[in-house]
């Protein structure tokens, strides 16, 4: 689990000028696709752009942040994702994991089976479940049969976050793998000595299981939130297919049906940018999402030291 | 309780554990743990089904929410192939997917050869770029990287998605490389000694052992572009002759008004391939899996 592991440097033979060869197609990529469009991001935030004339605007558009209402919807949904969704798809992926090693028989075809849905498309997947909770569906026909009153998932702005939620706990498969092999690889004598010792099932998991799994946790963790930040495609699709328009040119459509409840940070950058070509003020968002990006993965990083050093412990 | 509580290898039961404990719990636990996990399989294979059913059914009955379909409509599929680009689309995709993972590969794994092979000041700094690259929002950089692709005059295509990968790819070195520090030295010590240039030791010792983490990258890396959609959405919105099955199938039932069932056998036809060709490669899939998170 070292993530850096590099190798006590036996002897310097100045490799240095083979390596720079070897690595330069990637050297140009970091400056192409990396270094250079992060100055001109901070560049542009001072501009108003739209793809014709560039003029100076000063701290304009990071005022306009202040006022733009969609953005601290967005804003707030990222959060939400951020601080609900993750979580739910971390424990629901340990969860899953931990009773694949309980299971005595069976376990590969259960594995395969839990797995199977993180590869679906992303787009195919979202279409299903906007379609699969529709007011009509089956999931609303269960509901009912309790003879609760079921939500209409995607066309309720307190329900389309969970909807979503439900639809990212389904595609756990790659966290789930990634648990069960380090649920797998804690060493057996520890829990034989734990319960030589009167260790209960739950100690065990805190004392035992928990510790040496963090460095996946916090793996997991990290993936998670920076995947939350960039959440597009999903909640994208399933208020388009919810509210049933296309993002066809010069269609008005703004996004985030049903009243901005899936608007999320970076497709309103999409659309200021994209679509409206405010480049300069996409700009801007752009660095706020930089902003929570450093400062979630650090927050993260700092929580579990484990990340730099590896597995020592 | 020692059978409860130890975690036994997947499938394989310690000797006499169940002699050791009482029996009668260990079969009640055995059943509470299949249950649960029979529920979860139908948690999650159970919207394909629903999908599948809804696919072949009439337009008026996949509106009113029966699971079984009355009648077979086995032309919903034809009809879709009829309706929209599927194939252009289905090519569109391959090329996207095809170029760019072979793209990938061949510009990656040199890095990540010389990311874990040559001694060199600045091989911690460099790795340290590779995952701040790998831990960054696309979005960030959207705005000047789309600029670049418009000012060469390439924005309604996907090469903007396809030819970045010749400069290759933050993940897949990080992985590739990952896999790579784990080989022994002496293998490549050896191939030195016997005169072997750096290119010939690449090519004949480490690739031949790398392969399944070049699998596993390769085929991640062509899911990855397979489903991707705010690549093409970015790029090749506005040009419907270049859209990918994933943008297609996001527009499929606002062009086809509400035909459910319709836009359930495109979905379906859709995830179809994804399917196959995870029964076939399920091993690389779980491999590749387990070797981004955990080993290293």
């Amino acid at each position: 689990m070292s993530i850096v592991h590099a190798a006590p440097p036996r002897r310097w033979r100045g490799e240095g000028l083979k390596a720079l060869l070897w690595m330069s197609p990637w050297l140009v990529g970091f400056a192409v696709f990396f270094a250079y469009p992060l100055a001109a991001t901070v560049y542009f935030s001072f501009h108003r752009y739209d793809l014709f004339t560039l003029e100076f605007v000063g701290l304009d558009n990071y005022r306009y942040l202040l006022v733009d209402d969609r953005a601290w919807a967005a804003i707030r949904n990222t959060l939400w994702l951020v601080v609900l969704m993750v979580p739910a798809q971390v424990l629901f992926g340990l969860g899953v994991a931990w009773l694949l090693t309980r299971l005595k028989s069976g376990a590969g075809l259960f594995r395969t089976v839990f797995y199977l849905p993180s590869l679906i498309p992303v787009v195919a997947g979202t279409v299903s479940f906007v379609f699969l909770l529709n007011p009509s569906g089956p999931l609303n026909q269960f509901i009912e049969l309790f003879g609760i009153a079921a939500p209409d998932w995607f066309g309720d702005k307190d329900w389309s976050k969970p909807g979503l939620t439900m639809l990212a706990m389904w595609g756990i498969g790659n966290t789930m793998m990634i648990f069960l092999a380090a649920l797998l690889d804690v060493p057996k004598h520890l829990y034989e000595a734990a319960a030589i010792d009167g260790a209960g099932a739950w100690r065990q998991f805190r004392s035992i299981t928990l510790p040496t799994i963090s460095p996946v946790l916090m793996f997991s963790t990290v993936t998670g939130v920076i995947y939350a930040l960039q959440y597009f495609t999903q909640a994208m699709i399933a208020s388009r297919v919810a509210a049933g328009v296309t993002d066809s040119p010069g269609s008005t459509f703004v996004p985030g049906y049903p009243e901005l409840s899936t608007l999320t940070l970076a497709q309103w950058l999409f659309h200021v940018g994209f679509r409206d070509f405010s480049m300069g003020y996409a700009c801007v968002l752009a660095l706020l999402l930089f902003a929570f990006s450093t400062v979630f993965t650090l927050i993260l990083l700092r929580r579990f030291r484990a990340f730099d050093e590896g597995g020592d412990r | 309780m020692t059978a409860l509580t130890t975690p036994a290898p997947l499938a394989k039961r310690p000797a006499g554990a169940a002699a050791r404990g009482p029996r009668g719990r260990a079969v009640l636990y055995w059943i509470a743990t299949h249950a649960l996990a029979i529920a979860l399989s139908l948690m999650f294979v159970g919207p394909l089904v629903f999908v599948a059913l809804t696919a072949v059914m009439s337009n008026d009955q996949a509106l009113t929410g029966d699971l079984w379909p009355r009648t077979w409509n086995w032309s919903n599929f034809a009809d879709v192939f009829a309706r929209s680009q599927l194939l252009a689309w289905l090519g569109n995709t391959f090329l996207y997917a095809g170029l760019g993972t072979a793209f990938m590969l061949l510009s990656s794994i040199p890095v990540a050869y010389a990311m874990a092979r040559f001694r060199f000041r600045g091989r911690r700094l460099a790795f340290l770029a590779v995952i701040t690259m790998m831990m960054l929002p696309p979005q960030v950089v959207a705005v000047p990287v789309y600029l670049i692709w418009a000012r060469l005059d390439l924005t309604g295509t996907l090469w903007p998605l396809i030819l970045p990968m010749l400069f290759g790819d933050a993940f897949s070195i990080f992985l590739l490389r990952q896999f790579l520090v784990t080989i022994p030295r002496e293998y490549t010590e050896a191939a030195r000694v016997d005169g072997c240039s750096d290119f010939r030791t690449l090519v004949k010792v480490i690739l031949p052992m790398a392969r399944p983490a070049i699998a596993a990258v390769g085929l991640f890396q062509f899911f990855y572009c397979w489903n991707d959609y705010y690549g093409p959405l970015l790029y090749a919105q506005t040009n419907e002759a270049n859209w990918t099955l994933s943008l297609g199938l996001a527009s499929f039932r606002a062009l086809h008004s509400v035909q459910w069932n319709l836009t359930m056998a495109a979905t379906l036809l859709v995830m179809a391939p994804v399917i196959i060709v995870f029964f076939f490669a399920q091993r690389v899939f779980i491999e590749g899996v387990t070797l981004t998170g955990v080993k290293g």
